[in-house]
């Protein structure tokens, strides 16, 4: 479902008025912990990006074919953890979401 | 020319529901409102209406098939009473929700248990906050002119809510009275076709209905339905009037009887406003000035109206055919907060009578408004009439 700001503007009832809106519902809203990457640390092994079960790590190949980690998604990111528990160098830490609120 | 027949309030309800011709009937009978179903199966086995009837195996699939039904984009009504209606229960919310412009007569039954088939309004205030506009009826020719005016009103698209039309269970889905029927064409003119907004039958243009709502919009989603209610508050004095233009008969949010100088006054819903009527006819033959309050709506609940028409009374005196267990009964409490902003704070009591079908006598009705003369009414006390003390 696409963003909207107010009640006044959005579909009645709850209806998806268009199809293939998937992309655009943030299920990251549902995170209470979120990955923080310490880039110094981080060893670009990929393994956090193989294993998020929600595609939501960033990550690109370089022009030397090597590829970097580049940070987290999170729009999509639900703050399960998974990626700093695989993470071999401990580069990654879960906050609190309290930490960012505004 | 309106036609004139001796019918039952089922059957009167039964021919709203054939001149409006709804494109789907699911529905499933229970006491006391099986016969409107069983007429109205006899107009579609005749082909005298174009709908689809769906016999279902429960309330809950009659409704949900209702709902079903309507977000494809069909006219559709359905009927139920008390246990089916709490049968019905999740997916009444469900279709308010939807905002699907679903019509329902609901024949008033007490709830069980203890067990019992006869009227009185718990069914009616149980889904009082389900998001559903509520009419209630007098009688059958006022349930017969509400269905219609529901129809109307339920499928603006402003409004969008689904309407309940109720009335007494055997009282008057029962009894005889006589009832004028419309023509065919001017009720189908009157109501029109319904062009719904978002029809699931539209697959060039596909859409979701009823998808997981978290806390990102359900919130925004209630407060389009309490717009949606707001709405119809608005729209009401409108179709009122486009529906006296074909019938001659009037409507408001309230009857108002005798109420021009009235100082007592009692509040009363559906059929016991007629014995009610006759009881206030009595005191004025006596010089006391006597009045009787009516409401034709009950969601969206007119408060505004309750205000203008008992600020400054001496007092008013509620009747509520079912409880509120714990609470006070659910009329007088809308009742005495609409007054909480009266400049002139006329006195009032709250009186319980006829649950599960329990006879009402004049002579019942005869007490509130000698209590409120004696100046024994208390705010905090229920009362009941017609109870073995």
């Amino acid at each position: 479902m696409p963003k909207y700001d107010s009640w006044k503007e959005m579909p009645i009832a709850g209806v998806i008025d268009k199809p293939a809106t998937a992309r655009e519902y943030n299920t990251g809203t549902w995170r209470i912990m979120r990955p923080i990457v310490d880039k110094d640390a981080c060893i670009n092994c990929m393994q956090c990006w193989l294993y998020c079960p929600d595609m939501a790590i960033d990550g690109i190949v370089k022009e030397d074919g090597k590829t970097e980690m580049v940070g987290f998604n999170y729009d999509y990111c639900k703050g399960c953890g998974t990626c700093a528990k695989v993470c071999p160098v401990n580069a990654i830490t879960m906050k609190p979401e309290t930490e960012f609120l505004k | 020319m309106p036609t004139k027949l001796a019918i039952t309030g089922a059957a009167a309800v039964a021919h709203a529901m054939r001149q409006i011709n709804p494109d789907v009937v699911a529905a499933y009978p229970i006491t006391p409102q099986t016969p409107i179903v069983e007429y109205f199966a006899q107009f579609v086995a005749d082909g005298v209406v174009d709908t689809v009837m769906v016999p279902v195996e429960s309330e809950h699939s009659a409704m949900s098939a209702v709902v079903g039904s309507a977000a494809a984009g069909a006219r559709t009504m359905t009927a139920t009473a008390a246990n089916g209606l709490a049968l019905m229960f999740e997916i009444v919310y469900i279709a308010a929700s939807m905002r699907l412009p679903i019509v329902m007569p609901i024949v008033n039954r007490a709830l069980s248990g203890p067990i019992n088939i006869h009227g009185d309004h718990s069914d009616a205030y149980a889904v009082r906050d389900a998001g559903w506009i509520q009419l209630m009826s007098e009688n059958s020719q006022e349930a017969y002119d509400l269905t219609i005016i529901a129809t109307k009103l339920a499928e603006r698209e402003e409004v969008l809510t689904p309407a309940m039309v109720n009335l007494d269970g055997f009282i008057t889905s029962h009894g005889v009275e006589g009832v004028e029927i419309l023509d065919d064409e001017v009720v189908k003119d009157f109501v029109g076709q319904w062009e719904p907004k978002y029809p699931l039958l539209d697959v060039d243009n596909p859409i979701t209905h009823g998808p997981l709502d978290l806390f990102d919009y359900y919130f925004e989603h209630h407060r389009q339905q309490q717009e949606g209610l707001k709405n119809a508050y608005k729209a009401l004095p409108e179709v009122f009037a486009e529906y006296e233009k074909i019938s001659g008969r009037k409507y408001d949010f309230l009857d108002l009887y005798k109420m021009e100088d009235a100082e007592y006054v009692m509040v009363v819903m559906n059929s016991a406003a007629s014995t009610a009527k006759y009881v206030v006819d009595e005191l004025r033959e006596k010089g006391i000035k006597a009045g009787l309050i009516k409401p034709w709506v009950f969601t969206p609940f007119p408060k505004k109206e309750f205000l203008e028409a008992l600020d400054g009374r001496k007092a008013v005196v509620v009747l509520d055919r079912a409880m509120s267990f714990g609470k006070e009964a659910p009329l007088y409490s809308l009742v005495k907060s609409a007054l909480y902003e009266a400049k002139e704070r006329p006195m009032i009591g709250s009186y319980v009578y006829g649950l599960g079908g329990r006879d009402v006598t004049p002579a019942m009705l005869h007490i509130p408004f000698e209590e409120a003369m004696k100046g024994e009414l208390d705010p905090n006390e229920e009362r009941y009439l017609g109870l073995k003390e």
